[in-house]
């Protein structure tokens, strides 16, 4: 009973100065970057290297890396995940020599991604400092989060689903579609938001493969700066950038709690409609 | 395998992708040591452990104090994370009303994507002279291992509040019907049940962690040496690529990709390493 | 989610045709001039290069950061149609021409805490080979003195070593940084650090309420005046670098960025211009 109450108290201090610290840095950002965001910030060009001016550009770059980044590796993770979980014997040397592979990208540092990125994407494959490097680089780096979270996703699905399925004569991959994935949802989408989370704050993979250029992009193969990269050039490298360091961090944040709650409500109705049909 | 044609094909499908994911690693391992060539070519390994320090300007190769710094700035952010992320996790799932473990839950999700650059931007103006004033200079491993710390715990506390969601409701229901405490289900039950996930989420940390640059570049001092104390400003491996390679040309950019070298080989151990214990277990 | 992935695959597949077409279609109009090097030149260039593309419509300027000596390598391997470099050229590049287009100074800086008014060049240069190590050997307070030194291929740093006649192998830093701004940052967090950073920088800073001083060197305030009229001793010239005699755009934008058509956009950087 006695550590009962003892842990209940641990988790709740836990909580509370976890949520204390954060409190803290995102007041820091929000006073600090405030007063500079408005409408014309979020549209305009920088001016002045960035000191004056917004982060439209910027913002219209970074989406597009993001864009790069999920749509090559959302399939290919997908794919990966199903095929490690529902398709093939956990022990069996494929299985084992994949996720020994993943295990090892996951801890691959994004500075390598982007030294890997740079030396691959930029020079060998003759994209230059461009968009699609940047977005394939990123795509490379969370390809293992998404992988790895969307398969465990998949078995933690009770397997009484899977022996019905199969009592039933449906096949795997009607099973998998119609059982398995929905009920992998929350998985998947908790998967989906950390690689998202990852990319959009990526700075060091992004700095030697999607560049520094400030302009809006014509096209993917032109040269785009991140909203990450301009922060950091503004609190690193800009005299008196600090204030459009802060608000572009802001930004940043928002954009993110956007697509989180997107994300969240259509895998809700997603859930809903495949439970219903099913 | 299977009667249905449609799978049949669909495997081909997903082992294709499978293969190409894990043939990237292969293929970073290439180019970087492709680009390291120039300088493995005539400097002995031995050297990047044996030189009196780092100077590579100066023909000066010595890696071993940035690869203790970012072994032991790792190991510190983990062993903090760990209990900290799996606690937040918990909380919202087992011990906070449900509006605040929303609350919670949304905090942690924002916070797995504030850039590292703002937590090196918050920790160099706000965390680094607080410490300074307990012992200078202020940046130093210490401040390394906290912004780490804040850092990777969205990762752990999002992946194991995930694996925890993923016990099945009878267990966590037969538990209560045994009458078993707040604690004991969650000792008792839910943990072990998770463990997997956990783990996995963990390890996950743990990379981010080892690879984390920009904002380890920002507070830990980037000064090349062994560290004697918590206060000791260091350099990580991932910080020294970043603070020279935009500078570096010729054999000096060429021993940066040796530190990203370096940097995969302790990756590699380290997976290795979790192999060995997760075969343990399997054997218990 | 499915429908989702779906949208967004379109999205980006229509993209990139719509981007890979018209790059296709504007390709014999559109002239690309690729800039790399100095960080401490790439906002400036970027900012002269937004202005010459206003007077010439069918031009891209790009501006890649990186440092001198990956300008200088740049310019000379033709991956760069102009390098940035803020410093001289060395003895080995003479094959390369450079044109300077503004000045700049690198000046010490202590916290604005510190007593320590001054120092001369040999206290500076046994403070940073760890021969002094408290403030109160030099006339400041009993405290160990944080030692800030710049990452190895900074030309800042291959500058003040030059000046002071270091080696870095001698320094025994503290804290070791990147760009000016960490610098700042370190100095302003920190009552007895010591670094170095551009003088433009360092007095725009401390003018915006920074806790930062600029030391004097040889008796000499560090300020931008000073530097203008050429009596600060430890200046540097911030040069465009080009392989060979420059051609076509080249041409028109090195002669652009030096003439008094970029004087605002240069002391917005808080640089000096060339007189003309």
């Amino acid at each position: 009973m006695f550590k009962n109450a003892l842990t209940t108290l641990l988790i709740w201090l836990t909580a509370a100065l976890v949520s204390g610290v954060f409190v803290w840095l995102l007041a820091d950002i929000i006073i600090h970057g405030l007063p500079k965001l408005s409408w014309s910030f979020l549209v305009e060009a920088p001016e002045n290297a960035g000191r004056s001016g917004g982060i439209g550009p910027i913002i219209v770059s970074t989406v597009l890396i993001l864009g790069v980044a999920m749509v090559t590796a959302t399939p290919l993770s997908l794919a990966t995940a199903v095929l490690l979980s529902e398709f093939i014997r956990h022990d069996s040397v494929f299985g084992r020599l994949v996720r020994r592979s993943l295990d090892v990208l996951a801890g691959v540092p994004s500075i390598v991604f982007g030294l890997f990125g740079n030396a691959f994407f930029c020079i060998y494959l003759g994209l230059g400092f461009s968009i699609l490097s940047g977005g394939l680089t990123l795509s490379c780096m969370v390809l293992p989060i998404l992988i790895r979270t969307a398969e465990e996703g998949l078995q933690a699905t009770p397997n009484d689903y899977r022996l019905s399925a199969s009592a039933l004569g449906m096949s795997r991959s009607a099973t998998l579609v119609h059982l398995l994935l929905p009920a992998a949802t929350p998985a998947l989408v908790a998967g989906l938001m950390l690689g998202v989370g990852r990319a959009v704050a990526e700075t060091a993979a992004l700095i030697f493969t999607s560049g520094y250029v400030d302009r809006m992009p014509d096209s993917l193969f032109d040269s785009g700066r991140a909203l990450s990269v301009h922060i950091y050039d503004l609190s690193m490298n800009v005299a008196g950038g600090d204030a459009s360091a802060y608000s572009s961090a802001l930004v940043l944040i928002l954009l993110l709690l956007i697509i989180n709650s997107i994300a969240l409500s259509l895998a809700k109705q997603w859930l809903h409609r495949s439970v219903v049909t099913a | 395998m299977s009667l249905f044609r449609t799978d049949r094909q669909l495997a081909l499908l997903l082992q294709s992708g499978a293969l190409l994911a894990a043939a990237l690693v292969l293929l970073i391992l290439l180019f970087l040591v492709k680009e390291s060539w120039p300088v493995l070519q005539h400097v002995p390994l031995i050297r990047f452990v044996t030189d009196a320090s780092w100077h590579p300007v100066d023909g000066l190769y010595k890696l071993t104090p940035m690869l203790s710094a970012t072994l032991y700035s790792t190991l510190g952010a983990v062993l903090l994370a760990t209990p900290l992320g799996i606690a937040s996790a918990l909380f919202s799932r087992y011990y906070a009303p449900s509006f605040i473990a929303g609350c919670y839950r949304r905090l942690i999700e924002l916070l797995a994507g504030i850039p590292s650059v703002v937590y090196g931007f918050w920790g160099l103006t706000t965390l680094a002279p607080l410490i300074g004033r307990l012992h200078p200079p202020g940046v130093s491993l210490l401040t390394c291992i906290l912004v780490l710390t804040l850092m990777i715990l969205p990762t752990v506390a999002l992946t194991a509040d995930a694996a925890l969601a993923a016990v099945p409701v009878a267990y966590v229901r037969g538990a209560a019907a045994l009458g078993l405490s707040r604690w004991g289900l969650i000792s008792g039950v839910a943990l072990p049940a998770a463990r997997s996930g956990i783990t996995a989420g963990t390890l996950l940390a743990a990379g981010r962690a080892i690879g984390e640059t920009m904002a380890v570049l920002m507070v830990a001092g980037n000064v090349v040496q062994q560290p004697q104390s918590l206060f000791d400003p260091v350099r990580t491996l991932t910080a020294n690529i970043a603070l020279e390679m935009a500078y570096a040309t010729g054999e000096h950019r060429a021993a940066l990709f040796v530190s990203g070298l370096a940097l995969m080989v302790m990756v590699l151990v380290l997976v290795g390493t979790a192999e060995l214990f997760s075969k343990e277990r399997h054997h218990v | 989610m499915k429908k989702l992935g779906i949208v967004v695959t379109l999205i980006v597949l229509i993209g990139a045709v719509w981007g890979f077409l018209r790059t296709q279609s504007n390709e014999p109009k559109i002239e690309k001039l690729v800039l790399t090097g100095s960080s401490t030149v790439a906002p400036l260039a970027a900012e002269i290069g937004k202005r010459f593309e206003l007077l010439h419509s069918n031009v891209r300027v790009d501006v890649q950061t990186g440092g001198s000596s990956r300008g200088v390598s740049d310019a000379r391997a033709g991956l760069a149609d102009i390098g940035m470099a803020s410093r001289a050229l060395k003895d080995d590049e003479k094959e390369l021409l450079s044109f300077t287009v503004a000045l700049d100074g690198i000046s010490v800086i202590l916290n604005k805490a510190n007593p320590v008014q001054s120092l001369n060049k040999q206290q500076i240069i046994d403070i940073y080979t760890g021969k002094i190590v408290n403030w109160k050997d030099v006339g400041g307070n009993d405290a160990p003195i944080t030692v800030v030194n710049k990452a190895e291929g900074r030309s800042t740093l291959e500058l003040f070593l030059h000046y002071f006649g270091l080696k870095n192998t001698e320094i025994k830093p503290q804290v070791v940084i990147g760009d000016n701004q960490q610098g700042i940052k370190t100095v302003v967090g920190n009552p007895d650090a010591i670094g170095y950073v551009s003088v433009g920088t360092a007095e725009y800073e401390a003018s915006q309420g920074a806790a930062i001083k600029l030391l004097p060197l040889e008796g000499i305030a560090a300020s931008v005046e000073n530097v203008r009229n050429r009596s600060f001793p430890l200046s540097r010239p911030l040069n465009l670098v080009t392989r060979g005699e420059p051609a076509g755009l080249a041409k028109d934008f090195i002669e652009f960025a030096g003439s008094p058509q970029v004087n605002d956009l240069i002391e917005a950087q808080y640089f000096v211009p060339v007189p003309h």
